[in-house]
């Protein structure tokens, strides 16, 4: 129905969560090492969730969805990166200062006014990410803004908080998480719902990537950082999609969910103009057809064809597998017809907003776990069996049919979740967790929790930040990265230079030769920015080269600028001696002074390539000469000077 | 407390002082301004006791607490006020008469409750009604009743608890329990096992204590299944015998019954904390199935009379000896007027000779001393050594496997029978509820060593 549309038109508005790992050395409540990864592990607990009762006596409804599914969960342990406080088996330990002092550095860095007293709180999560049940998080900064675009993007908040688990895997009732990543810091950046298109929701988590980056404390690298995007359009409601791993991926996805949630309140529109206003109105039946497709040309429908299933899956009864005996299950939507195939996201419709709902808190996830009347399957006998199932139901022209699969039980709890996902239909939008796809699609992953899942962590005692600390982190605060941008432009550093410099924590660098070393801007840049690339490509380690050696090659080459020539032999020799001073490198290889009797190698050189080359062409000559000159003279004489010195042998002769 | 002093819970000094100018309270929901401008909307908190009095702490819309320094504060508006309503949902408990009845008795750890999330302060789930509001399974298994008895810390409980626990107990039994459920927290819940061991005899049904090492305000809680398994085990199970029934793996698997005289917490925050010393547990329970792994334990048996037997003299107490402990501590307890020691002695059962004239006088002064082993696996055996030897000598009655806690509720037990120094020997050494045994079966000590090829495999292939 719609697919391109005038962002400004629907009342587009998204804002931003971008979460950064922090570079700490040990986790925020234990004491286990920070960003030891393992891909394979050494225990394994499993757990269940339970809803809490909230503040009104009532399960906070994504609590309530998360026991509905019913999930086993196991934790893969590995004794390098856990200890039992991962395992839920020992209180918190006081938090890690270095973290609140990261997150305050990264809460100046963002312009952020710096709370008092920090108070954590948990966040409840019963997807099993994290093995509490909750993550622990607490607000830092407030009331921040960033220059973006000629305006201001406000900063909401940042907060301090755990990071969670990393998913192994999710088949029917059991999903399996990693605990190396749980209880890494990280901080939470929120900006306010400023960002008004596709573009400006990518140019934005550039932004906060360079700013966070410029500190030098936060990791980089694979997930370590991530942002959930909230978008939402005129009449519309707030959608996170959550944990969209680059910027890249930001345009495609915010117009997507721009898309589906017009197209939803045109499903609206659509459900009220049919008479459905209320969720009493939603009529739906279910049956079980399983006799029905007892010898379908869908294996997947038939007991055979799922009991292979299950069997190649490897599921077993009472963790992956749901209860009851294999059922395909119809549901009758009364005077629904249509609405299954109408358009959400690009390329998609309505049914895909069901089959989500289905897989995720039915526990169904057999492809293509929904099928319906609107787009039934081609194959022998296909309008067939369709006939016969809305026979069964007593279907109505009118009605719409939607047909699940499973273990009985899921699949009652499947008809029961495809009517609730109707209810909210007749409100447009749901407050939904949406997990992204590299195509540009997204697809549901729980209902977005609401403030009920916040309360006081009765573990952790608040710690006071006073203005002092505040003063002693500003102080030594690294540039704001528009700051350094401006400078470095205008010194005539190309702008992706110096955004790479900037978000690959290089800028540091480049300022300490500038500032200390009395190093050439541009130059600098471009060797930190563009010429270690290759070197670092080649796997040479440069980026473990200290301080101090850069220091020393700048002091050098402003002394010397002939070693310039030979720039890539000094990087290489301090890479692999970072112990050796620069100036002993030099001399052992004989770079940056010209050696004595070096007039006689531009001769030699000549006498050499005479030999090889034809006499009359002497442009081809120099640069033969040229060439074989400076294989013994490169960064030790200049290149003009050796350049000289052939010519005046050429015209002597 | 006055009603001014309420409304202001817990800020004191400055932070008092400052709400008392602003005209705003505990709860007020209101807008500050602090001096950079930042604006916060939110719910005034009560603060600690025990912190500082220079910050105000908001509870902020989006659920996050924050805490504002006083003198960053330059405008407060009171909006509204929100205060917490401490309720917990009560839902009828469903009664089948088909189902057999279990009494819970509550001693003050919460087994289920309700968070303020307002406050973060853990309400109490209790009544039959609170606890189908949170544990509804616990309808399929049985009609609940429950009944209160006193609210306090497992740490707090003592002789006055104890004698008013078994009592209750011989009550709700006499009364046509089928089971009895009793709701402890988990420090001192051994105990309390121990004493009512002894206190409450020939029981005709299980008598089973329960409690939760992570709170049930938690999503990740043991307390809901701990809860559901020990109900079943009160309901259904076949040990009537005083019985705690906590985790078996810290994985939510199974819970283990254990008995009463013979186990110990042994961890300080592991849900698996609750072991068997010297032999193996009685049952695993789950929410299906009992397993029995021993042989030897009393049955469920309608037609037995308990025999509630509910005396307890406290001045009895632990001496942990270490290398080097002064004469003088044994003095002192003779001088206070203790009249039973328990010594968890070294190795097999063993003090240091300077301590030998101190022993000697309190053992002729009436004090009763008995002989447990610190190393809690394995029998006191003083005839080994000579150091032994001499200790049977001067009157220290060793008490073969008897863990030192059960001792001392025993030592305190038997003290207010008799004060006959033959007698109470001839009782502590006589054991009730298999807290002696006279075989320690050689797989009730296994204490797995992680690192070792064979463990790691074992473990590798068991949720821990």
């Amino acid at each position: 129905m719609v697919e391109s549309i005038d962002y400004a038109d629907v009342g587009l508005i998204a804002g931003l969560e971008v979460h950064q790992q922090l570079l700490t050395e040990r986790k925020m409540f234990c004491h286990c090492p920070a960003r030891r990864y393992t891909r394979d592990h050494d225990g394994e607990v499993l757990r269940h969730m339970r809803p809490t009762l909230s503040e009104l006596g009532e399960y906070d409804g994504t609590a309530l969805m998360e026991f509905k599914t019913r999930k086993n969960i196991i934790y893969l342990l590995h004794e390098e990166n856990v200890c039992t406080y991962e395992m839920d088996d020992t209180p918190p330990f006081l938090v890690n200062q270095e973290a609140v002092d990261v997150a305050i550095e990264q809460c100046l860095m963002l312009g952020c006014d710096i709370v008092d007293e920090v108070h954590i709180a948990r966040k409840q999560y019963l997807d099993g990410s994290i093995p509490t049940g909750f993550q622990r998080t607490a607000i830092v900064g407030v009331n921040g803004r960033l220059p973006f675009r000629g305006r201001e993007l406000s900063i909401l908040q940042v907060s301090v908080e755990e990071d969670s688990c990393r998913e192994v895997s999710d088949k029917g009732h059991l999903i399996v998480w990693r605990t190396d990543r749980l209880g890494m810091p990280l901080i939470e950046t929120v900006t306010g719902p400023d960002l008004r298109t596709p573009d400006e929701v990518a140019e934005a988590i550039l932004l906060i990537g360079r700013v966070c980056r410029s500190t030098g404390h936060v990791r980089v690298g694979i997930g370590a950082s991530r942002q959930d995007v909230n978008v939402s359009v005129r009449g519309g409601r707030r959608v996170e999609i959550k944990g969209v791993p680059k910027a890249g991926w930001a345009p495609g996805l915010v117009h997507g969910e721009a898309v589906r949630q017009v197209n939803l309140l045109r499903l609206r529109e659509e459900l009220i103009r049919r008479g459905f206003s209320a969720p009493a109105d939603i009529g739906c039946e279910s049956a079980d057809v399983t006799r029905l497709f007892a010898s379908s040309e869908q294996s997947f429908l038939r007991r055979e064809g799922w009991e292979r299933f299950v069997a190649e899956e490897k599921r077993r009864a009472g963790f992956e597998l749901g209860n009851g005996p294999f059922t395909v299950r119809a549901v009758r939507l009364k005077g629904l017809t249509g609405t299954l195939g109408w358009p959400t996201q690009p390329d998609l419709t309505f049914a895909h907003e069901l089959a989500g709902r289905v897989r995720v808190i039915a526990g169904l996830d057999q492809r293509p776990i929904l099928l319906h009347g609107e787009k039934w399957p081609d194959y022998h006998g296909s309008l067939q069996e369709l006939r016969r199932v809305r026979a069964h139901l007593h279907c109505n022209p009118e009605d719409a049919i939607a047909v699940v699969w499973g273990p009985g039980e899921d699949t009652l709890t499947a008809a029961a979740e495809i009517r609730l996902r109707y209810v909210d239909a007749l409100d447009g939008v749901p407050n939904e967790t949406r997990q992204p796809f590299p195509d540009g699609s997204t697809d549901f992953e729980r209902i977005l929790p609401g403030p009920d899942r916040m309360y006081p962590d009765t573990d952790s005692p608040p710690s006071r930040v006073t203005r002092e600390r505040v003063e002693r982190l500003r102080a030594a605060l690294a540039p704001r990265p528009w700051e350094r941008e401006a400078r470095y432009t205008a010194a005539g550093v190309p702008r992706q230079t110096a955004y790479f410099l900037i978000r690959r924590g290089a800028a540091r660098l480049v300022d300490m030769v500038v500032d200390g070393c009395g190093a050439p801007l541009r130059r600098a840049a471009e060797l930190f920015g563009e010429r270690l690339k290759g070197l670092r490509r080649e796997g040479v380690a440069v980026d473990a080269i200290p301080d101090e050696r850069w220091c020393e090659f700048f002091r050098e080459a402003a002394r010397s600028a002939v070693i310039w020539q030979a720039w890539d032999v000094v990087v290489r020799a301090m890479a692999e001696r970072p112990g050796v001073p620069v100036a002993a490198l030099l001399a052992e290889k004989r770079l940056g002074c010209a050696p004595d009797g070096w007039e006689e190698i531009p001769v030699a050189a000549l006498a050499a390539a005479r030999a090889r080359a034809h006499r009359h062409d002497t442009g081809l000559l120099a640069r033969l000469a040229m060439g074989i000159a400076m294989g013994d003279l490169r960064g030790r004489v200049p290149a003009e000077r050796v350049a000289g010195a052939i010519r005046t042998e050429m015209a002597g002769r | 407390m006055s009603t001014a002093a309420d409304a202001l819970k817990g800020y004191k000094g400055r932070a008092r002082a400052a709400l008392e100018a602003w005209g705003v309270r505990v709860w007020s929901d209101v807008q500050v301004e602090n001096d950079a401008g930042s604006r916060f909307e939110g719910v005034i908190l009560p603060r600690s006791e025990t912190l500082d009095d220079l910050h105000v702490v908001l509870k902020l819309k989006n659920g996050y607490n924050v805490g504002l320094h006083v003198d960053r504060i330059a405008r407060v508006s009171e909006v509204g006020y929100k205060e917490a309503v401490y309720k917990i949902p009560e839902k009828e408990f469903p009664r089948r008469p088909d189902l057999p009845s279990v009494t819970l008795l509550g001693t003050g750890g919460t087994i289920a409750s309700r968070l303020d999330y307002r406050t973060g302060a853990v309400i109490p789930a209790f009544t039959p009604g609170e606890l189908y509001g949170a544990v509804p399974e616990l309808a399929d298994i049985c009609n609940l009743t429950t009944k209160k008895l006193f609210g306090v810390f497992s740490e707090n409980m003592a002789k006055e608890q104890y004698v008013a626990l078994a009592r209750a107990i011989g009550e709700e039994i006499e009364g046509g329990a089928d089971g009895i459920v009793i709701g402890h927290g988990t420090d001192t819940m051994g105990h309390t096992a121990a004493i009512l061991s002894f206190m409450v005899q020939d029981s005709p049904v299980p008598i089973v204590l329960v409690g939760s090492q992570r709170s049930s305000d938690r999503p990740s809680s043991d307390a809901a299944l701990n809860l559901i398994h020990s109900v079943r085990s009160a309901a259904y199970g076949e040990i009537a015998e005083v019985q705690i029934c906590m985790f078996g793996p810290t994985s939510d698997r199974y819970g283990l019954l254990h008995r009463g005289t013979r186990c110990r917490k042994m961890h300080s925050s592991y849900r698996s904390t609750f072991r068997t010393v010297g032999d193996i547990p009685l049952a695993m329970v789950s929410r299906d199935s009992f397993t029995y792994l021993h042989r030897d334990f009393r049955r469920r048996d309608n037609s037995r009379r308990v025999k509630i037997d509910a005396v307890y003299d406290d001045r009895t107490t632990i001496l942990y000896y270490y290398p080097g402990m002064s004469p003088d501590l044994v003095d002192a307890l003779v001088e206070k007027g203790y009249r039973g020691i328990v010594i968890a002695g070294t190795g097999l059962g063993h003090v240091n000779k300077p301590l030998y004239p101190a022993l000697k006088r309190a053992i002729e002064a009436g004090v009763h001393v008995v002989m447990t082993v610190q190393t809690l696996w394995g029998y006191a055996q003083m005839y080994v050594y000579d150091t032994g030897r001499d200790l049977l000598e001067l009157g220290i009655v060793p008490l073969e496997n008897m863990l030192p806690e059960t001792a001392l509720m025993k030592l305190s037990w038997v003290l207010a029978h008799t004060d006959d120094h033959g007698e109470v020997m001839r009782m502590m050494r006589t054991p009730v509820s298999h807290e002696i045994t006279e075989r320690e079966p050689h797989n009730g000590y296994l204490i797995m060593q992680g690192g070792l090829p064979e463990i790691e495999e074992f473990i590798l292939s068991h949720w821990k």
